[in-house]
């Protein structure tokens, strides 16, 4: 397959290895090492790190800086980009600062609505919607244009991902959804945290029906629950979120004390079974405050060593 | 039509409490429908100022008076004779009426009575929900009747967004999921193919983005 950036995400997929990707939250304030030390645990076991923007809305240091942070550390960064915050002059100009520094793949999202942060008396701009924002990236990438028409002076290179969430409602319109994700362009899915595996794979089996899977690479996300108590948020609060009963019944019926070991048990379950299903190429493993975890996880999935490509 | 709601009486007091003769300014039109603005609201804000200044121990003249509009020059005008009288106008007319005021009369304050929330429908008595945020370039054709950027909280234009949850919005359960609304009406329509159509980029520039707007008819001026 010819790639089309210098993505080593994209290099991986390309070569038909499982890829894994995780992410870190940038911190609540100004200190690097947050960023450098999380990146530091995790760096070997993952190809690629995604880097939060201002999640659940809460105000954190730019993902921008933080992915600049990892990319002087010579990892490979995802740059997360909320068209919540940013109208289309703060978004093409954050594009070209990564290009930059050769930040190769960004994450197009919606964000969360400011209502669940620490701004809620905030404006939110979506002045583009996440499938403009990829058509945005794409247009910038390919056409090497702005939005506005005018031309890019070395244009960004970057491989273009999204989120789906295939548990969100109404469930009928996630296949035609991600449908128009890749019409939009994007080359890399990766997907809400699978905690329903019936349903994960039944929208797979909906989207290879469709022919959608030889055209995006999708990354199965996974999350594992460090107690009871988070299974039961996960499932009660969050929206978008699937979390069958059984799950939480296997989280609250092992001992506090062992939780965390459960947790990180079914999530290595859902990966081996999620190896051979076909459509998913890689795992995102979102072990969110819990990243010295994820060592763990990508070994006895597995998954590590991880490939090298030049 | 325009909704507005009613604003708490102390906010109204803070404005006028050093005023002693005030004139309390209702509308016939939309403030009347959502009940924010009427005759009827007239009445009783005038009411409860009277009582409040009495406590007081204030003389303070409140009368009362609801035009037809306060959004067109000749209903406005019906007051011209007696603005000289009043220290202050509360206009319980939505926005656009009491900055109409205030620039026909120039040397009376005119203090806004009433909240303008939004462009909205009566669902029921005591129930009115937004519709419209006049972007200025309906899209309404696209999505089968119901409009993303009035009814989804971030606006999307090719929705639903990860936080739909039982054809509920992410930031409140109360509130419906505008994409669910518009694929059950595509779908009720026969069109539920159209929506797969990408939706092009807004352009902003017809909506408060452009600065402040004018419609312009030169076959209707005379």
């Amino acid at each position: 397959m010819k790639l089309k950036t210098l993505s080593k995400l994209e290099k991986i997929l390309a070569a038909g290895h499982l890829a894994v990707t995780s992410e870190c939250g940038p911190p609540r304030g100004s200190d690097p090492e947050v960023i450098t030390k999380k990146a530091e645990m995790i760096k070997d076991y993952v190809d690629a790190i995604n880097i939060t923007d201002n999640q659940t809305s809460v105000t954190r240091m730019c993902s921008l800086a933080a992915c600049i942070h990892l990319k002087l550390m010579g990892l490979e960064p995802i740059l997360q980009m909320v068209t919540r915050d940013r109208n289309r002059i703060a978004l093409q100009s954050d594009i070209l600062g990564a290009a930059s520094y050769d930040i190769h793949n960004i994450l197009c999202l919606s964000g969360d609505h400011q209502s669940f942060g620490d701004c809620a008396q905030g404006q939110n701009v979506h002045d583009l919607d996440s499938m403009q924002l990829i058509q945005a990236v794409r247009h910038m990438r390919d056409e090497g244009k702005f939005l506005g028409g005018g031309d890019i002076e070395r244009p960004p290179n970057m491989f273009v991902g999204a989120a789906a969430n295939p548990f969100a409602d109404p469930f009928e319109i996630r296949v035609p959804r991600l449908a128009k994700k890749i019409a939009a362009g994007v080359e890399f899915i990766q997907s809400q945290c699978i905690y329903n595996m019936d349903k994960f794979e039944l929208w797979l089996k909906m989207a290879g029906d469709r022919g959608l899977l030889e055209k995006v690479y999708i990354l199965a996300g996974v999350t594992p629950f460090k107690t009871a108590g988070m299974a039961r948020y996960m499932k009660k609060r969050v929206p978008g979120m699937d979390v069958p009963d059984e799950v939480v019944k296997r989280m609250a019926d092992t001992p506090k004390e062992k939780q965390p070991e459960e947790g990180i048990k079914i999530c290595i379950e859902q990966i081996q079974r999620l190896k051979e299903v076909e459509g998913v190429h890689g795992f995102h493993v979102m072990a969110i405050e819990w990243e010295e975890m994820v060592p763990e996880i990508v070994k006895k999935s597995g998954l590590y060593p991880r490939p090298s490509v030049d | 039509m325009i909704v507005a709601d009613k604003k708490p009486i102390e906010e109204i007091i803070e404005e006028i409490k050093d005023d002693e003769k005030i004139l309390i300014l209702g509308c016939n039109e939309c403030v009347t429908v959502c009940e924010a603005g009427g005759k009827k609201e007239v009445g009783i804000l005038a009411s409860a100022l009277r009582m409040y200044f009495l406590n007081q121990g204030k003389e303070v003249k409140i009368d009362e008076k609801t035009l037809e509009r306060q959004c067109d020059h000749e209903y406005l005008e019906e007051i011209r004779d007696v603005m000289d009288q009043y220290d202050a106008v509360v206009s319980l007319a939505c926005g656009v009426g009491v900055q109409f005021m205030a620039e026909k009369y120039q040397s009376t304050p005119v203090y806004p009575g009433v909240n303008t929330c939004f462009l909205g429908v009566t669902e029921e008595r005591g129930l009115w929900t937004e519709r419209c945020q006049a972007c200025g370039q309906c899209i309404l054709a696209r999505t089968g009747g119901i409009c993303p950027v009035s009814r989804c909280a971030k606006r999307v234009f090719n929705g639903p967004c990860g936080g739909s949850t039982k054809g509920k919005c992410e930031i409140h359960n109360e509130i419906d999921c505008a994409w669910q609304l518009i694929v059950d009406r595509l779908k009720a329509l026969d069109r539920f193919d159209d929506y797969e159509n990408l939706i092009p980029l807004k352009d902003w520039s017809f909506e408060r983005a452009g600065g402040p707007r004018k419609v312009v008819r030169e076959d209707v001026q005379q």
